[in-house]
């Protein structure tokens, strides 16, 4: 049993503990903690990028070198950071947002966890084994086939392992949320991040597999000397970026959509108002999820699919502008007439709704496909990704951070700090971007090493850098504040900002089994209602009784850890066959580990009543 | 335990042994069919019939078996399925879509 290892409190029994935890709250600080780690990763590639690009014909880093960050930016901060950052808030929140003492598939969830950080490790060792993957975040084929080393080949190997981490824990979200809801809690009465969690998880179960067949691909043309994308040999390598786009577009929506769903929860908590439009609001995240799949093209206009294909992607992409503009309009109508309270979560909300809809405003432009032949390739996509990945996504994890902090860690975040933090991310946010639409529209290609004197792009680029130092600042300023909360805020109540959905109504920190007693759920905002009513807390859906709770394993850790050592072989044995002896102990550990899950019975262990009516509410 | 509850619960047994006799025949039915579907695949080859009538034939033999299988052997058929139908279409649906793209775009 965790609890009894973990009140020994040990350092070694922690890391234990956390190593074999199936808890969703521990899985989700796991997921915080190395999503924190890449993003620092990701944040220090991109200030070397900036560093680079800052003058004129600088050399701050070799070309080469710049392939390498350029490739390893895009990579991890998708993959290793802004996947995982929001994977922690899924597994802290969703559980308790329907009412459920676990996800449906406790081992799963931690099996689905350590791939990802495997598969992240692996692909950051190549750092020191003689490069890093150099072919760009979208690894087209014949760059990547042909790079010569062994980078794109961790690439592969790494993405693979933690694309399969990622599947898991989609399939695991999306059957919690089937299965797992409180009685009461039907679908029209989810809060919208559970929402918009459960069409992600659709999202992911349907385009994660387009990736897992191309790397497959790419692993085959790389290591055994097959063809599908070597023109020469009656290949094609259209098909691998049919195959990353139809992955790659929906992946954008996978990460955005989660953070909609939290906005939309923290601007009608903190403007005391039910949530405008809630029906519009569900419909609006259902249509962007189906349309998701039916652009992918707009990646590919100049590659020369034909005017036909052009036009049908472009006026579908198009077509998404318009659920995204119900949201906004809905986010608008919450915030209209609501008695508003400016704390820094929803500071940062405010600041998403402008600066996310300038990236849609240029994301509609990039649409238009014969436009696109001028904008393709050059540093206005660039500013548009960033307006609406940093200005959604991370502004986003930033405002979920501090709304859902109590929740995770039990104190708030200090909100001077959280304040002082946001104005220079902030500026700096909109002066590294804003100007890159312009050095784009001048020509500045993305993805080159550097540029001459006398090309006009060296104030917009210098005025680039400065705005991304002081990102770097706002960053800075925020990890302060996590640990000065740490040491100096009090602990927090159970619900310390007058919240509405479930989550709200059980402890900061809540006890490991969640919920004492299921709760029984009236209507959406749930806890709002009971205290319109004048109630305390939930009404209880069932008598006190046994509470079932999984077993830890080690076991999620060993499969993840042998397919990290396989992974090493695999890239190597093109070198020597030896290396084919690393394949066969990893897949041993792996095979091994599976099978003792696969025999051995782990039914799991009951807390009596006894012992919670004795314990309290604490844990 | 008194003669009523005895009597209703002997009646809620008859049927569940009708129902459970039902699904029987419907599983030998589609098991029978699965296996003269497969007859017919083996020997549209065999008679080397023009591929143009056996590929279209072969893909349409194939469709209804998984239908079998998925409806009568793995009880989609039955209540409580519809969210596992929902995401099987859905699924379906892209990856149908690779495929007219891959046709389309890339090989036509
Ligand atoms: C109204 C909604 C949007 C539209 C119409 C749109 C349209 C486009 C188009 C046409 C491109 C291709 C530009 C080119 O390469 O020439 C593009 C690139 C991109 N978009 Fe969007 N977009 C939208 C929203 C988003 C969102 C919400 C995200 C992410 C959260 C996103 C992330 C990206 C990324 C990462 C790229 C660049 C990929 C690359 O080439 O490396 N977009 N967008
Ligand atoms: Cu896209």
């Amino acid at each position: 049993m965790s609890n009894a290892i973990a009140q020994q409190r040990g350092l070694g029994a922690m890391i234990w503990d956390y190593i074999t935890t199936v808890d969703h709250k521990k899985i989700a600080h796991l997921y915080l903690v190395s999503g924190g780690f890449f993003f620092l990763i990701g944040g220090l590639e991109a200030m070397i990028i900036r560093i680079q690009l800052m003058k004129p014909d600088n050399e701050f880093i070799s070309a080469g070198l710049y392939n390498e960050m350029i490739t390893m930016h895009g990579t991890t901060m998708i993959f290793l950071a802004a996947m995982p950052l929001i994977f922690a808030l899924m597994n802290a929140v969703v559980p308790l947002q329907i009412g459920a003492r676990d996800v449906a598939f406790p081992f799963l969830n931690s099996l689905g966890f350590w791939l990802f950080l495997f598969g992240g490790l692996l692909l950051n060792v190549s750092w020191f084994t003689g490069g890093a993957p150099d072919a760009g975040w979208t690894n087209y084929a014949p760059l990547s086939t042909t790079s010569a080393g062994h980078g794109v080949d961790y690439y592969v190997m790494g993405l693979q392992i933690s694309g399969a981490g990622t599947l898991i824990g989609g399939i695991n979200f999306l059957v919690t949320i089937i299965n797992m809801r409180a009685p009461g809690m039907t679908y029209m009465r989810m809060p919208l991040f559970t929402w918009t969690t459960f069409i992600t998880s659709v999202l992911i179960l349907f385009a994660f597999p387009a990736l897992t067949v191309g790397l497959f691909l790419m692993m085959f043309d790389r290591m055994f000397g097959s063809a599908f994308f070597d023109v020469t040999a009656g290949g094609n390598e259209i098909i691998w970026e049919h195959l990353f786009w139809i992955f790659g577009h929906p992946e954008v929506y996978i990460l955005i959509l989660p953070l909609f769903g939290a906005f939309s929860d923290i601007i009608s908590t903190f403007s005391k108002k039910r949530l405008f439009g809630y029906s519009a609001m569900v419909f609006a995240t259902v249509l962007i999820g189906f349309l998701g799949f039916m652009v992918w093209a707009h990646h590919m206009f100049t590659v020369g699919l034909g005017p036909i294909a052009n036009s049908i992607f472009a006026v579908s992409t198009m077509a998404i502008a318009v659920p995204t503009g119900i949201k906004i309009f809905n986010w608008l109508f919450t915030m209209w007439g609501g008695s508003i309270k400016m704390s820094a979560a929803m500071l940062w909300s405010i600041a998403f709704i402008p600066s996310f809809t300038i990236g849609g405003m240029t994301g509609v432009m990039l649409a238009s496909a014969a436009a696109d032949y001028q904008y393709h390739d050059t540093y206005f996509v660039v500013g548009h990704f960033h307006y609406v990945i940093v200005g959604g996504v991370v502004f986003g994890i930033f405002a979920a951070l501090h709304y859902w902090w109590p929740k995770m860690f039990g104190k708030v975040l200090n909100e001077k700090l959280g304040h002082l933090a946001f104005w220079p991310f902030f500026i700096g946010f909109h002066l590294t971007f804003f100007i890159q639409h312009f050095l784009g529209l001048m020509g500045m290609p993305r993805r080159y090493w550097t540029y001459f004197e006398g090309q006009s792009l060296a104030t917009g680029n210098m005025i680039s850098t400065v705005g991304a130092f002081l990102m770097a600042i706002g960053t800075l300023i925020f990890l302060y504040n996590i640990v000065y909360t740490a040491i100096k805020e009090p602990q927090a109540s159970a619900d310390p900002w007058d919240g509405r959905t479930l989550e709200w109504s059980i402890p900061s920190t809540p006890p490991f089994y969640n919920f004492k007693q299921t709760p029984l759920v009236r209507g959406l905002d749930p806890l709002w209602i009971e205290k319109m009513e004048g109630r305390k807390g939930v009404t209880p859906a069932e008598p006190l009784g046994d509470i079932h709770m999984p077993n830890a394993s080690v076991l999620p850790f060993l499969m993840s850890l042998g397919l990290f050592i396989a992974g090493f072989g695999f890239i190597y044995q093109v070198d020597h066959n030896a290396w084919f002896i690393a394949v066969a102990v990893g897949m041993g550990l792996t095979l091994g580990s599976m099978l003792t899950r696969s025999l051995k019975d782990d039914l799991g262990y009951h807390i009596h009543k006894e012992d919670l009516v004795e314990k309290g509410d604490g844990k | 335990m008194t003669d009523h509850t005895d009597s209703t619960s002997k009646h809620k047994i008859d049927i569940h042994k009708k129902e459970h006799k039902e699904e029987m025949i419907h599983q030998v039915i589609s098991f029978t069919l699965m296996i003269l579907f497969t007859f017919i695949a083996f020997g549209m080859v065999i008679l080397e019939i023009s591929s143009y009538f056996v590929k279209p034939v072969l893909i349409l033999l194939a469709v209804v078996q998984v239908v079998f299988q998925l409806y009568y052997f793995m009880h989609m058929k039955n209540k409580g399925h519809t969210m596992p139908a929902m995401m099987m279409f859905s699924g379906i649906a892209v990856a149908i879509l690779t495929i007219i793209t891959f046709t389309t775009i890339i090989w036509w």
